[in-house]
């Protein structure tokens, strides 16, 4: 484990993150939109995980099994809002999903 | 840890635990009295009355709850109980029992009066969210706090399923949320490198020593701020507020407007106090550790803040999202009571959240009670109000003045403090700022009024009748904003008992 450099995870971890935000704002399928925030939580827990083993700190790694609940959650009302709006709509296309304006 | 600490620690956490018992009993007396769910509803306003009674016990009390690390540090834990605390769980709480007295009345809600159960569940949910985080001194209850409070509020805001705008509001209110938390989460995730903990008091005792990476520093800080700037819908993160408000159920609305910026505001102050702050000096002014400059971030935010909720609510037609803009500019008035970085800001900002939850809320009730019969919220729509129903035109009107600032309503006392904290600090330059907006927030006010008393409807608009309860809450909000604008002593007084934030 301590073979590999610290840097190398994060470099890692920052790209799997600005990956996360690009999907976020490039895609227009809202399931996909979704999956890039995935990709963002769970960029945030390798960072926990890789500090929290080079600390020699338990706490990170709580804190990342605190993180993978919440992601479930959010996946789970996630989609379950994508459902509610496809009946409504028949598409789960962000740009066609545009009631409100300024 | 040991039996005394736990006990201590779940003494502390009284109101939680009653809110999380009441929670429980909801879900449950939804599968039980599943033909008649009139019930419910009184028992989540006993509920809340039993948290909001636990709430006052603790106005005296302070301490830590759950202490973490070892030894040297066994003071410091994951929640912080004090009187900035229980302030702001109060405002949380009334916020939430007028709440339920507005969906025993709102039509919206009546529709889906079989799924009341799960209303109330959720609704407990976000208020648990909001207690947790008003009280959190540690990354990790922040950020899961943070998020019991954004899961529930997604689902709310579709709650109704009436209307594709529902649906709507709730996926945007989802992608916004997931994406500012996602943020949140990786500079917590940063900071929590950097120092080795996530105990707030611990980070504030390790950067006193500047050996970290100042850039990287900065830029977790900013990752952590979009996310709590997405609570209190705060300028570059606010894209979300006006569709959020202008579709979701109006109850929950009010509620989002003012309790959930009252909690995103607590979380903000203290993450601030206890991280950033060295020490206080005589005269009130918070001393920052030279590792993330907050004054310069506050100010440049709450001015482009304030200034784009005010312009951008000049132009709207629907009622709902012009009071969403206003809350925003809202948020940007109050977060310069932040930018002084000194106790009587604080002060000030105490003193506007209390006022701001009358007359925000008072707003929004006769907007619903309107909404109920006329079945819009169109400007355009309100054209001869005034002389139709002359209650409710007058409250509205009352409500908007208060929002304005204008005396002898409450809405001037709150602004007056905020300005006097401002000119104190020699911030007058940003006093004049929020002064010309003040004067721009008139303009969107008054051209309700004007539609309520000198538009000529086009077809005569019947009379809207309100029942007695209805009369009665809406006098509950209104009697305060004067007698708060004439007689605002005590106000001022129970404020300025409420900065203490532990740890300083």
């Amino acid at each position: 484990m301590t073979s590999i450099p610290m840097e190398y995870y994060l470099v890692l971890s920052g790209f799997m993150f600005s990956v996360g935000i690009v999907g976020v704002l490039i895609r227009r399928n809202a399931i996909v939109v979704f999956m890039s925030i995935e990709l963002m939580l769970n960029s945030a827990n390798l960072t926990l995980v890789t500090f929290s083993s080079y600390l020699g700190n338990v706490t990170g790694q709580v804190f990342v099994f605190f993180v993978m609940t919440v992601a479930a959650a959010e996946a789970a009302v996630g989609l379950a809002i994508i459902i509610a709006i496809f009946r409504n709509k028949l598409t789960v296309d962000i740009d066609k999903i545009n009631i409100f304006k300024w | 840890m040991e039996l005394s600490n736990l006990s201590h620690s779940l003494n502390l956490l009284l109101p939680e635990l009653t809110l999380s018992i009441a929670l429980l009993v909801l879900v449950l007396f939804d599968l039980i009295f599943h033909h008649d769910k009139k019930i419910i509803s009184y028992v989540a306003l006993i509920g809340l009355l039993a948290t909001g009674f636990f709430v006052i016990n603790q106005f005296s009390l302070s301490g830590f709850a759950f202490s973490t690390g070892n030894e040297s540090y066994r003071n410091f834990g994951m929640i912080t109980i004090d009187s900035f605390g229980s302030f702001f769980k109060l405002i949380v709480i009334v916020a939430s029992v007028i709440i339920v007295f507005f969906s025993l009345s709102s039509d919206e809600i009546k529709k889906t009066s079989e799924r009341i159960g799960e209303y109330y569940a959720l609704i407990f949910g976000m208020i648990l969210g909001m207690l947790f985080m008003i009280s959190a001194t540690d990354l990790i209850l922040i950020y899961l706090s943070v998020e019991l409070l954004s899961l529930s509020s997604y689902v709310l805001a579709g709650f109704t399923k009436l209307r594709e705008r529902n649906s709507e509001a709730s996926l945007k209110y989802m992608i916004y949320g997931s994406v500012s938390s996602g943020l949140m989460l990786f500079g917590i995730s940063l900071v929590y490198g950097m120092t080795g903990t996530t105990n707030l008091y611990m980070i504030n005792s390790l950067i006193q020593i500047p050996h970290l990476n100042l850039f990287t520093f900065s830029f977790a800080m900013i990752l952590i701020f979009a996310g709590i700037g997405y609570k209190i819908s705060s300028a570059p993160f606010h894209f979300w507020t006006p569709d959020v408000y202008e579709g979701a159920p109006i109850t929950i609305t009010a509620f989002l407007s003012v309790a959930s910026k009252a909690a995103g505001f607590a979380l903000l102050i203290r993450f601030v106090k206890i991280t950033f702050v060295s020490y206080i000096d005589t005269s009130g002014f918070w001393q920052l550790i030279h590792v993330f400059d907050w004054k310069t971030l506050i100010v440049v935010i709450s001015i482009f803040t304030m200034t784009l909720g005010n312009f951008s609510a000049l132009w709207q037609d629907n009622l709902k999202r012009m009071l969403a803009y206003s809350s925003i500019a809202h948020a940007g008035y109050i977060m310069l009571g932040l930018a002084v970085l000194s106790n009587q800001g604080l002060t000030a900002m105490l003193i506007y959240f209390a006022v701001y939850l009358l007359m925000n809320l008072g707003a929004f009730l006769v907007v619903m009670l309107i909404a109920n019969k006329i079945n819009s919220e169109e400007i355009d729509d309100y054209d001869g109000l005034g002389y139709s129903s002359p209650f409710l035109a007058a409250s509205l009107a009352i409500f908007l003045i208060s929002l304005t600032g204008l005396p002898p309503t409450a809405g001037f006392i709150g602004k007056l403090y905020l300005f006097v904290a401002l000119v104190d600090a020699n911030m007058i330059g940003l006093a004049v700022v929020a002064l010309l907006n003040t004067v721009v927030s008139l303009y969107y006010y008054v051209r309700v009024l004007k539609h309520m008393y000198l538009t000529k409807p086009e077809t005569a608009i019947p009379e809207i009748k309100t029942s007695k309860p209805n009369t009665i809450l809406v006098l509950v909000l209104l009697i305060p904003i004067f007698i708060f604008g004439i007689y605002f002593t005590p106000l001022v007084d129970l404020a300025k008992g409420c900065i203490t934030i532990l740890g300083l």
